[in-house]
């Protein structure tokens, strides 16, 4: 009893909590201009969104492939800086670690608006102008600081031996590090660029304050400026439907997979 | 093994410069008049700005009250989902995870829109209720986390001894769970407080929270003083953080 009453309760709040994205990925497939006007089924919105045939057309086209350069780029960038960076800090003196450690949890702790003013203003005192390339040297300033997280423990769990081995036997440090630290180190750089990607793709703040006045936008602002203008341009709805299914896939697949290791580990 | 701690001289040189010089900048700005001159103008201004006043006032209540329902709702939820008598899918935890996984302007935009399209009025009402749509995943992570770690001995043992459920709940499994509400209250507080976007669209642009106060002096030209707004905000911010002490457990892997 208590049971049912206890999945009762988590089933409506889920009800409630996907019932807006159930809405938007049901009313993408009807061509209505307006969303809740079913107008018949048409996939035509779909068709719409890959062959860019839509009023503005080509503008979020572009806004999306913003998005996924920025990301990528943002991601390569912070996982190299962040793991060199982290194996520094593990051999680091604790005073120099308390002090570096501190300065990578600000942009963790800090509001997205916070990072995304204080960029401004640093980008406005040394005059450089905004745009691309401020944006992704924004994303690389809070994607890393994930990197160094990930990649930290890590290197406490590993056995500082192997290299030290590897090294005696005759590898050169660079050898050392590709063929030795790198494997061991891999799944935490996995991690970290993942989660790097992703908190690129999400951001807004940051980058509505840092990409400046030269029209770039990614697939967040894009949506602000056209939320703004009054009325979502139709072919966002099938977009929304299809990054929902997407990352609904990829996170049931990792999760059961996850689930499926720790039952083999345990047998 | 000296050596290789200079493997972090880049990254210790890019913070900063893009972390802690930014933030100083805040400061420099804020203490500035458009002309550099050195001022208190911009936080007297602020103080006396009875607009900017109460959008601050409005944005704390907002932001309070959305953490308040987050964990109203959220810590039953956890708590169901961490036990395992009550729930045995793996699934119901992703369901709950993976909104923060999606852009949060799409989300919002979706409440917007379902809102519209039943004819309820945006505004005060909506922009709670939109907000906790959006943040209550925040809030059930860390508790899930916590609770999903405890050692479900303490508990027994209570109820051994002779506590009733209710004081098993409030003295046991409270204080334990402590830090998970804490990284819930930083994760759901902290976004809420310094929104802006959000709440545009949740309540037609009808009601205006600080942030957005913010955002309209930076893009107006006016960086001083909506250099000392952020700094305000700052440390609203910097008082919450205080509020929890190991900040590496809000972070560690969501995957």
């Amino acid at each position: 009893m208590k049971r049912f009453f206890a999945q009762c309760y988590i089933w409506l709040l889920l009800i409630v909590l996907y019932a807006p994205i159930v809405f938007i990925a049901v009313f993408s497939f009807t061509e209505s201009k307006v969303l809740g006007n079913w107008t018949g089924f048409s996939t035509k919105l779909y068709t719409n969104l890959f062959t860019g045939d839509m009023q503005g057309g080509g503008s979020l086209m572009h806004a999306i492939q913003n998005t996924i350069i920025i990301a990528l780029i943002a991601a390569t960038v912070s996982t190299v800086l962040g793991t060199i960076a982290a194996i520094g800090i593990h051999n680091m003196r604790s005073k120099a670690k308390q002090a570096i450690t501190f300065l990578n949890n600000i942009p963790m702790l800090n509001p997205d608006i916070i990072t995304g003013v204080s960029l401004f203003l640093l980008f406005v005192f040394l005059h450089i102008s905004q745009g691309y390339a401020t944006v992704v040297l924004a994303h690389i300033t809070f994607c890393t600081p994930y990197v160094v997280l990930s990649v930290l423990p890590k290197l406490t769990q590993m056995n500082p031996n192997i290299y030290e081995a590897a090294l005696d036997l005759g590898a050169t440090p660079f050898q050392a590090l590709r063929k030795v630290l790198i494997p061991m180190l891999k799944p935490g750089m996995i991690s970290g660029f993942i989660l790097a990607f992703t908190m690129s793709l999400d951001d807004f703040a940051v980058t509505f304050f840092t990409r400046g006045t030269i029209g770039l936008d990614t697939l967040s602002t894009y949506i602000y400026t056209d939320a703004r203008k009054g009325g979502l341009t139709p072919e966002l709805r099938p977009m929304i439907t299809i990054m929902f299914v997407g990352i609904l896939i990829l996170l049931i697949t990792i999760n059961l997979r996850k689930i499926r290791n720790s039952k083999n580990a345990a047998e | 093994m000296t050596k290789r701690s200079t493997w972090a001289l880049p990254y210790a040189i890019f913070l900063v410069l893009f972390v802690a010089l930014p933030l100083i900048l805040i400061m420099v700005y804020a203490f500035q008049d458009g002309a550099g001159n050195w001022t208190l103008g911009n936080f007297t201004k602020f103080f006396k700005d009875t607009d900017a006043i109460n959008t601050f006032a409005l944005s704390l209540e907002v932001a309070i009250e959305n953490t308040a329902i987050c964990i109203l709702l959220g810590y039953p939820a956890a708590w169901i989902l961490a036990n395992k008598k009550l729930n045995k899918s793996a699934v119901t935890i992703v369901l709950f995870i993976m909104p923060m996984w999606i852009n949060a302007l799409m989300r919002t935009l979706a409440t917007a829109e379902l809102f519209h399209m039943l004819g309820i009025q945006l505004g005060k009402g909506t922009l709670i209720v939109g907000m906790v749509y959006d943040y209550l995943p925040f809030m059930i992570y860390p508790i899930y986390n916590i609770l999903d770690r405890m050692d479900k001995s303490y508990a027994e043992a209570a109820a051994d001894l002779g506590a009733t459920p209710w004081q098993v709940f409030w003295k046991v499994q409270v204080p334990l769970s402590m830090p998970g509400i804490m990284s819930g209250i930083m994760m759901v507080f902290m976004p809420t407080v310094s929104t802006f976007a959000i709440s545009e669209f949740l309540t037609n642009n009808k009601i205006k929270l600080f942030g957005t106060i913010i955002q309209e002096n930076i893009n107006s030209s006016m960086w001083n003083y909506g250099a000392a707004l952020s700094l305000v905000m700052l440390v609203i911010i910097g008082m919450t953080s205080l509020l929890q002490d190991n900040k590496k457990e809000v972070s560690g892997g969501i995957v």
